[in-house]
């Protein structure tokens, strides 16, 4: 059994709806409304979801750049003990940021129009103080290469560079100081499909080259099939399954998973799917529907469904679903 | 221009040939659309992909001739067969004219990406869409235009149209907002609707909401569709044509079932495989195409291509533009791979 790089358990994150001359607290968006995951070291969990669902609220907690209303965010940095970042202050946050880096959606706007490529990847360095000027640009060549980008390209501003180049670059950055947890929120969402083929391969060889753990964040579901070990679904700030990947796709047990992954168009004009459209729209975290929150669009609901909100069970090994019907329903998956 | 200029086949609504848009800027010339030929057919719909770049919304904003500064067609014809009027070279209009005001919104309207964006922020639904009835008919009041407008919402599935009729844009959601859209698009009852990314925005199972309203809207009012989109799985779900562009050219087009079962051109071919699939094995590397699309100041010579191509023709490829070979009746690649004397060129159309 590999070691457990991160572990949150019943992460919450509320913000509060403010109203009036007074800013008085008039009710709590639930983003996130108790989610649970580990990942191992070496392996990628995605988290999906729809917008609004709450994964990149998830993905925001876990590196601390929002403090999770409650909740345990347990980080693991090398052979040490497992520490809760989410009770960590400023300074005791800084020995633990550098272990863990985000990759962001948009190549455009994560880089800054000012610097130099070899500064912005030699920054994380800088701002941490390792090393001297000379060993910096040493691993600023070393890190291009390992983007597969050609070292000349330091010198260059990221105006030069197309979507698939910045987004190395945002890879180069996030590896800068040996990571073991990369969090990627929406990576190849931005690019066009020959680029977004480059950097999902590119992400899995550094993966295995450099033993990272991966946190995907992302909506599509294709994309999340070539990348990962596990997949969590997420709808209106709750996890509703998770299970392996193969498992995930296969056999799903929500109605919601099935649903998602029925929505997604595929390359076959013969496959026309007969799609389950769902019914009308994302339940709003502020008011979400009573009982469980995907009920009024569920095509298999019951009475009970309507009141009573459905716990997350291991219904087989490993495999974790959040729904009353879970053992009877006999879904479809992507086959 | 004379009606016997009219490409004979088979009778397509828009019939779009050579065309090319180019942009003069202070940097450089970018020729957005370089010769782009393809055929819309009455009650069909064709689905336009490519990568970023590759001139298919240019080509949509051409046919309205709503081109941004400083967008010019500087070659090409743009056949629009209109209802109760002869054939029609939109191309040889000026934007201004009133023809092209009668065309734009009646006759050929126009969905976008960002509902939010085409949308005012400071009218209701409800003005924004009266407005496009009452500015092409002038006998529809406000009161008729208020009762169409209902109409019109109730069609694409908006509930309780009543009061969402009253509201502003930001109060719609996305998916609500894109059937706002399409809504608007259909209030003139036009021929073709141009719909640019319709669902690029949105969640998948609001994306199959859309697609699902689109298809019905074609098969029950007889709609002409031009569909644009970077998304295979959409054009596979949707198109019954298909023209694949790259760098302003399209390289390849046919019917849908040919374009995924039997792709000629290798980068309609490099592109399918490199999509990723629900049904891939977990954890599986994909296949790439290699390099990224060329910066338009930066166009290769010959086939555009051509530094991409695994099976490109050293000495030919990158000298000559290759031409459009017709392989079928409708079926059409720009690829020296499939030139032989055996297959007849298309020529432009017989004067």
């Amino acid at each position: 059994m590999t070691t457990t790089v991160l572990e949150v358990e019943n992460l919450k994150k509320h913000f509060p709806i403010r109203r009036g001359l007074l800013r008085k607290v008039v009710g709590q968006v639930k983003a996130v409304d108790g989610v649970s995951l580990s990942i191992r070291k070496g392996e990628t969990l995605s988290l999906v979801g729809e917008s609004g669902c709450g994964k990149t609220t998830v993905s925001r907690c876990i590196v601390r750049a929002l403090t999770p209303t409650s909740g345990a965010v347990r980080f693991r940095v090398g052979a040490g003990p497992m520490v809760d970042v989410a009770q960590l202050t400023r300074r005791g946050l800084a020995s633990f940021r550098p272990h863990m880096q985000m990759i962001f959606q948009d190549p455009f706007s994560s880089l800054n129009p000012r610097m130099m490529i070899g500064d912005i990847i030699a920054e994380p360095l800088l701002v941490n103080g390792i090393g001297d000027k000379g060993s910096r640009r040493a691993r600023v060549e070393e890190l291009l290469d390992l983007v597969k980008l050609p070292a000349a390209y330091r010198n260059r501003f990221p105006h030069a560079f197309s979507g698939g180049q910045r987004q190395r670059i945002g890879i180069a950055r996030a590896l800068a100081l040996n990571p073991s947890l990369v969090v990627a929120d929406e990576p190849v969402s931005a690019l066009d499909v020959s680029v977004q083929a480059q950097i999902v391969n590119l992400m899995l060889e550094l993966q295995q080259r450099l033993g990272l753990s991966y946190l995907f964040v992302a909506h599509d579901l294709s994309v999340v099939k070539h990348m990962s070990d596990r997949v969590a679904v997420m709808y209106v700030g709750r996890i509703v399954e998770e299970a392996a990947t193969e498992d995930l796709f296969n056999t799903p047990r929500h109605p919601y998973t099935d649903a998602l992954l029925s929505a997604v168009p595929k390359p076959d004009p013969r496959s026309r799917s007969k799609r389950v459209i769902l019914k009308g729209e994302v339940a709003d975290p502020a008011h979400p529907p009573p009982g469980c929150p995907f009920h009024p669009r569920c095509n298999y609901a019951i009475e009970r469904c309507r009141t009573e909100m459905p716990k997350l069970q291991e219904i087989v090994p490993n495999h974790r679903v959040s729904c009353h019907r879970a053992h009877e329903l006999k879904l479809a998956g992507v086959a | 221009m004379a009606e016997a200029q009219k490409p004979p086949a088979a009778e397509p609504i828009l019939s779009v040939r050579d065309l090319e848009v180019h942009f003069a800027q202070d940097e450089g010339l970018v020729r957005a659309v370089d010769g782009a030929s393809f055929d819309l057919h009455a009650g069909k719909i064709l689905g336009i992909v490519g990568e970023s770049g590759c001139g298919k919304s240019v080509t949509a904003r051409a046919i309205l001739q709503i081109l941004d500064h400083p967008g010019r067609i500087v070659g090409g014809e743009l056949w629009f067969d209109r209802p109760g009027h002869s054939c029609l070279d939109i191309a040889r209009q000026d934007p201004r004219s009133a023809t092209m005001v009668a065309i734009r919104g009646k006759e050929i309207a126009l969905i976008f990406q960002e509902p939010m964006t085409s949308f005012s922020a400071h009218y209701t639904i409800g003005n924004q869409i009266g407005e496009v009835i009452t500015v092409h008919d002038a006998t529809a009041g406000k009161e008729r235009a208020r009762v169409r407008t209902l109409e019109l919402l109730r069609l694409v599935g908006i509930p309780r149209p009543e009061r969402r009729i009253d509201e502003y844009p930001f109060q719609l959601s996305g998916g609500l907002r894109q059937r706002a859209m399409i809504a608007m698009a259909l209030a003139c009852d036009p021929r073709i609707l141009i719909a640019d990314e319709p669902t690029t925005a949105l969640d998948v199972t609001t994306q199959a909401q859309i697609l699902d309203l689109l298809r019905a809207l074609q098969r029950e009012r007889g709609l002409s569709v031009l569909l644009i989109t970077h998304d295979m799985g959409v054009i596979a779900e949707m198109a019954d044509d298909v023209a694949v562009m790259y760098l302003g050219r399209v390289v390849e087009r046919g019917p849908v079932d040919q374009i995924f079962h039997a792709p000629k051109h290798p980068y309609t071919r490099a592109l399918l495989r490199s999509i990723p699939s629900t049904l891939a094995k977990p954890r599986s590397r994909l296949q790439t195409i290699e390099g990224s699309i060329p910066h338009p100041y930066n166009r290769p010579q010959g086939c555009p291509f051509h530094p991409r191509c695994s099976e490109k023709i050293a000495g030919r490829c990158d000298r000559e533009m290759p031409r459009t070979v017709m392989l079928r009746a409708e079926s059409a690649v720009s690829c020296f791979l499939y030139t032989s004397a055996s297959i007849s060129t298309e020529g432009r159309p017989a004067a």
